[in-house]
């Protein structure tokens, strides 16, 4: 470590260079609720550049709903690269000339260095024995998730039941749309987002199950350790994309084009990717995957790709004004 | 009868205010004092408090000036359109500051209106300081006007025209005669008016762009900590933000005591 910051000041004599020059910045606009990972993240890959480059980094973080992250970058929010949650507010950025237009293949994955699913959180010893999305449209089960009209959490709750309710009828749609009917006609609250949710179920003490995003779940559970939650990944839900994606438009004239490539590479690295994994995300890294194997069950993943034949169809067939969602939200 | 209206009162101050405020202290101080003192010594937190502290140190002087200026206008001197002016000024106060910060979105955002000049021109507005002074200026502005106007309106231009005529100029009618009649609405408008700038949260919420030790104000940093489920940070923050206020409360009360 120490060898390099001098190889790194003897080459900086050399080429004449002022120190001013060696700093590197590179603004990562993310999600709301992903501070404390980049918290854990960001040193990491500080330290990683300076080894491999020799050059000092800083990394800023913003934080907001993605939506409202991705309208902040097409206004001039100066991002050099988004770590967002929905996969639809990268497509903005795309439909606006900010992103490449074929951002999805820029990156493994699908451009998603860690995935996660809408899961269930139950009361302590799970007294109504909630397994299964089926379980969800009994009577006698109150279920709590954020409003899919305000919410890309609650959108995910949706799509994953209805998917759910797709496959249990052989495809029938008629027979989804009353599955998912039955399941929005047992929730008492409907908040905006994720964590007025987490707030109504776990401060407010309503509803027999959350459904969240499965590492919420957990992180939850642990969060609120001495309520005794228990976390419940059902055998089949949606996969959640975490997309990452350069602001080409930003680092072609910051300059930043490389590193921030270098950035979301990393992401995709045993390092980063074991960090992710302890903060309960599913990552791909084989290695990780193996080292993390008795923490994630097995769950069938379904994809809106599979399903709904992409997000722009979903969201003119469900989410759009008099959509499939308009006519099962009953309340 | 007067029992009662003096008993609800009290109830309802103490289950409004004292009690949500003694509320903030305890919850901040829940985990003990050395958490507290780590997560104000954060350094996201540390810039937070600065920033909002220099958007209050910058504001509020521009706010008075404005305000003394606008309302000496509108009250010494009748010109065709006086109303239109007084209403304008007032506007900001019926209108949501959420409104104030999308207006200034579609204006100087890169998709705006100036929006290319600007970035043609490599002047930053949005997501950095100037616009959340701006947009804070814009919230504020009626408050110093709010209570130095009725007064001046009161009061009338005799007393600067008698001073005038005894051969005064204008800066020292300024100093001498309209300053002292309207430095204790002066200073309870800048009260109001700083109250406001440091707890401004919707308008610049739009236009901060939220970068960490960078553009957060205070009010967002409590919200972002609190979205992180932090809520000894969230209420340590806001102990800040409380303190700031019953400073400024304290400072007003001292000078009008001295006064």
């Amino acid at each position: 470590m120490k060898l390099s910051v001098f190889k790194a000041a003897a080459v900086a004599l050399v080429l004449g260079a002022t120190p001013a020059m060696a700093q590197d910045r590179l603004l990562n606009v993310s999600y709301d609720i992903a501070r404390e990972l980049f918290e854990a993240l960001n040193p990491v890959f500080v330290e990683k550049w300076k080894a491999d480059t020799g050059r000092d980094v800083t990394i800023e973080q913003s934080h907001a709903g993605s939506s409202k992250q991705a309208r902040s970058i097409l206004e001039g929010l100066p991002a050099d690269v988004v770590t967002f949650n929905q996969e639809t507010d990268v497509m903005a950025l795309a439909d606006g000339g900010m992103v490449a237009e074929n951002w999805r293949e820029a990156f493994p994955n699908g451009a998603s260095p860690w995935y996660s699913m809408p899961a269930f959180l139950v009361r302590e010893g799970n007294p109504k024995n909630i397994q299964d999305w089926s379980d969800l449209a009994r009577d006698d089960v109150q279920a709590v998730f954020p409003n899919p009209r305000t919410s890309g959490n609650g959108r995910y709750t949706y799509l994953a039941a209805y998917a759910y309710g797709l496959r249990a009828n052989n495809g029938d749609e008629a027979a989804a749309q009353d599955f998912v009917r039955e399941i929005l006609s047992n929730v008492p609250v409907f908040d905006t987002g994720g964590r007025a949710a987490t707030q109504t179920f776990v401060e407010r003490d309503i509803g027999d199950v959350l459904i969240t995003f499965e590492a919420e779940t957990r992180q939850i559970a642990a969060q609120y350790a001495d309520r005794g939650l228990v976390a419940i990944t059902p055998p089949v839900s949606l996969f959640a994309a975490f997309p990452v994606a350069v602001v080409e438009e930003n680092t072609d004239r910051n300059g930043t084009t490389e590193l921030a490539n270098a950035y979301l590479n990393w992401l995709y690295s045993p390092e980063a990717q074991r960090i992710l994994a302890e903060s309960h995300n599913r990552v791909i890294d084989e290695t990780v995957k193996a080292e993390f194997a008795g923490e994630f069950p097995e769950v069938e993943l379904l994809t809106v790709e599979d399903v709904f034949g992409g997000w722009e169809q979903v969201m003119e067939q469900h989410f759009g004004s008099g959509g499939i969602l308009d006519q099962v939200f009953v309340n | 009868m007067r029992r009662v209206l003096i008993g609800t009162a009290a109830l309802l101050s103490a289950v409004f205010i004292v009690v949500p405020l003694v509320y903030i202290f305890v919850q901040a101080f829940s985990a003990g004092w050395g958490a507290y003192v780590a997560n104000i010594l954060d350094p996201n937190t540390l810039h937070a408090i600065w920033l909002t502290t220099l958007v209050a140190i910058i504001v509020v002087p521009v706010t008075i000036a404005f305000g003394i200026a606008a309302s000496w206008l509108l009250s010494k001197f009748v010109f065709p359109g006086r109303g239109l002016l007084t209403t304008a000024i007032e506007l900001p106060f019926s209108i949501s500051p959420i409104i104030a910060g999308i207006c200034y979105l579609l204006l100087y955002g890169r998709q705006g209106l100036l929006g290319g000049w600007l970035s043609q021109n490599d002047i930053t507005i949005l997501f950095a300081l100037p616009g959340i002074i701006m947009v804070t200026m814009f919230v504020t502005t009626p408050f110093v006007v709010r209570e130095v106007l009725p007064l001046m309106q009161a009061q009338g231009p005799d007393q600067e025209q008698a001073a005038v005529t005894l051969g005064a100029g204008g800066w020292q009618v300024f100093r001498r005669v309209t300053l002292p009649n309207i430095r204790w609405a002066l200073l309870y408008g800048a009260v109001l008016c700083t109250a406001r700038a440091v707890g401004e949260f919707g308008g610049v919420a739009i236009v901060s762009g939220s970068i960490r030790g960078k553009t957060n104000t205070l009010p967002l940093h409590v919200e972002l900590l609190f979205n992180d489920l932090n809520v000894v940070g969230a209420f340590a923050a806001s102990t800040v933000l409380t303190m700031i206020a019953l400073v400024v409360l304290i400072v007003k009360t001292v000078l009008e005591r001295r006064g």
